[in-house]
């Protein structure tokens, strides 16, 4: 039973992954602006337009280069970009590794102190100190990604000079260099991507100290400590690794942001980029990459839940 | 038999008549808020003051560059004061700032409004007729509620171009999409309640069922939500707008405002920082209401679903 609804959940990511195909190619391709058009400018005749068309195979029905499209980028092949022509490939590949990184860093800054921090506030609840995690988190969750940042280069960079305020990277660093230039987009990253997990951690492991054994525990006068490390934390695993999936799913949009603000030279700001120049060969490229980043994260959370429910585990 | 049991029934109705309540009737709600919550409701409302009178009240206008020089500090003009100085071309921070609350919390309230009108519309239209109507617009819902929302906004950006009813279209459907999700989930409750059945069962039609008994049923929790929406909105708008994409330029907006300024952080201009802040204080007040309000109600659907 467990193994089918880890399967449904499988074949429903793929579906998943299938519309969000349809759906940056239709967004980008039907569209009043003609890419051929574009490329040509005001001087276009109507003979070259066609020829150009006929080149970029834009004379071709809808669905055909709908087909030939998701064939080329299943297989590798991501197109040439609109802007100097180089293939998308090569311009995404090693910016996709300093966005990586980046996550993977973030990821592993985050994950520990945020668990740690989430089961410690579970731990008191009601007490002021509690009460301060809660509210700062809130407060942080609320505001945008930019405000923190915009507020650490004004404290960090500007009043104590003592990180750069841009992640620009030659390259050739040293790695303390490399360290420094990295630290405010991964201060901010670590911040937002936080708030929100240690809120998660916080509300998960309260929730299954609302169940019946618990109460168990609590009546047979267990001490508080030892019903959260023995009992309510091994519940809590599945909904934590839920939790931690969903917010590297989150890091998505805050990359976005984060990547732009610090100059950094990552795939979201190739994307923003190819947005402003409205580069589309190079949008929808770098659109599958996070959506389908995104998909495969949230498909990793549901099936978390599955795995960690007993009453699946062990069917009837 | 006929007349003792309506004599029977009056005496009944006119027992009933002398509580205030029927007395299984659940208590009145009301909502009594915190100190933080009061203050929250406090900042709100003097942000949609601005809304509506900022423009009127700036000293400048927002397009008018005052200052000689780019990153003026406070109380340095010569054609008049500038509170919280200017900004990179010379223009009034005080004043842009009153006059981005119109497009930063304008916009985004629009949005929010054309998200619910859309979302409770379809949802409690799949919720009540279920089927294959219900299936067809879950399935495209879940779609789009599989993508991150500023991807969905950056692809339609790259093909439409970005102008102010583009921007409120596109946050009105990707909003509307969890909005749906709440609408139809609490449809899908309220329908299988007694008084529905009741209602079915002497005859009521389908949009007076929706309307005397799925709508006020679903109006509260639909009204807490509606505040956590508007937060994410105000987040979605001012994000493209600070990464250039969204409200464009000379028209003030929180979010790009700060995108301007940015640079003058390293002279030491606060330029960026005053719309940062204008735009936190107002999510984080709405956010505290609600966060007031569903602690007291108790763990609300609006809460659940985030």
């Amino acid at each position: 039973m467990m193994t089918q609804m880890v399967l449904r959940r499988i074949a429903i990511g793929f579906a998943t992954l299938w519309v969000v195909s349809v759906i940056v190619f239709l967004a980008t391709s039907i569209l009043p602006g003609d890419v051929a058009q574009i490329i040509l400018g005001q001087s276009a005749t109507p003979e070259t337009l066609a020829a150009l068309r006929a080149e970029l195979g834009m004379d071709q029905p809808g669905y055909i280069r709908y087909f030939s499209w998701l064939g080329n980028m299943v297989s590798g092949d991501l197109g040439i970009s609109k802007a100097g022509g180089a293939t998308i490939s090569s311009l995404i590949g090693g910016r996709l590794g300093n966005t990586m990184m980046m996550a993977g860093i973030v990821a592993l800054i985050s994950i520990p102190i945020s668990v740690a921090l989430g089961l410690w506030a579970a731990m008191h609840p009601g007490t002021w100190l509690d009460r301060v995690v809660t509210f700062v988190t809130l407060s942080l969750i609320s505001v945008p990604e930019f405000f923190i940042a915009t507020v650490l280069v004004l404290i960090l960079a500007v009043e104590l000079h003592w990180l750069p305020s841009t992640a620009y990277m030659t390259g050739n660093e040293t790695f303390l260099q490399l360290l420094k230039a990295l630290a405010m987009p991964l201060i901010t990253l670590v911040i937002v991507v936080s708030a929100q997990m240690i809120r998660m951690t916080r509300a998960g492991i309260l929730n299954v100290m609302s169940s019946p054994y618990i109460e168990m525990a609590i009546l047979k006068g267990v001490p508080r400590r030892r019903i959260i490390l023995r009992h309510a934390f091994f519940n809590a695993i599945g909904p934590i690794v839920n939790v931690i999936a969903l917010n590297l799913a989150y890091l998505v949009s805050g990359v976005v942001i984060v990547e732009t603000i610090f100059a950094y030279p990552g795939l979201a700001k190739l994307m923003i980029d190819g947005v402003q120049t409205r580069d589309l060969p190079l949008v929808q490229a770098c659109a599958m990459i996070f959506c389908g980043t995104y998909v495969v994260l949230i498909l990793i959370a549901d099936i978390a839940s599955i795995l960690s429910n007993p009453r699946l585990r062990q069917p009837k | 038999m006929t007349e003792i049991n309506t004599t029977k029934e009056q005496e009944v109705l006119a027992k009933l008549d002398t509580f205030d309540e029927l007395p299984d009737a659940p208590p009145k709600r009301r909502i009594k808020l915190t100190w933080v919550g009061k203050v929250s409701v406090a900042v709100v409302v003097f942000w949609l003051i601005i809304v509506v009178i900022g423009p009127y009240i700036a000293p400048f206008h927002e397009m008018d560059i005052e200052g000689d020089d780019g990153f003026l500090d406070a109380y340095s003009g010569e054609y008049g004061t500038f509170y919280l100085g200017t900004d990179y071309l010379g223009r009034d921070t005080f004043s842009r700032v009153l006059f981005g609350a119109r497009n930063t919390i304008g916009i985004s309230l629009l949005s929010t409004l054309l998200a619910y009108v859309m979302g409770i519309t379809l949802g409690i239209l799949a919720a009540v007729k279920g089927g294959w109507i219900d299936m067809i617009i879950s399935r495209i819902n879940d779609a789009i509620l599989a993508l991150p929302t500023i991807m969905l906004g950056l692809i339609v950006i790259a093909a439409l171009g970005s102008s102010i009813p583009i921007l409120i279209g596109t946050a009105a459907v990707i909003y509307a999409t969890s909005v749906f999700r709440i609408a139809r989930a609490l449809g899908q409750d309220i329908m299988v309640q007694d008084f529905v059945e009741a209602a079915k069962a002497r005859g009521e039609g389908i949009w007076w069922i929706i309307r005397a008994e799925v709508l006020p049923n679903a109006a509260m929790p639909l009204a807490t939500d509606f505040g956590l929406r508007l937060v994410f909105v105000v987040l979605f708008i001012s994000s493209l707008s600070f990464l250039g994409l969204g409200v464009q330029p000379p028209a003030s907006d929180w979010g790009s405002m700060v995108r301007e300024n940015l640079a003058g952080l390293t002279y030491g201009s606060y330029a960026a920082i005053w719309p940062a802040l204008s735009i936190a204080t107002f999510t984080i007040a709405v956010n505290l209401i609600v966060d007031d309000i569903s602690a007291k109600s108790g763990g609300s659907l609006a809460k659940k679903m985030v």
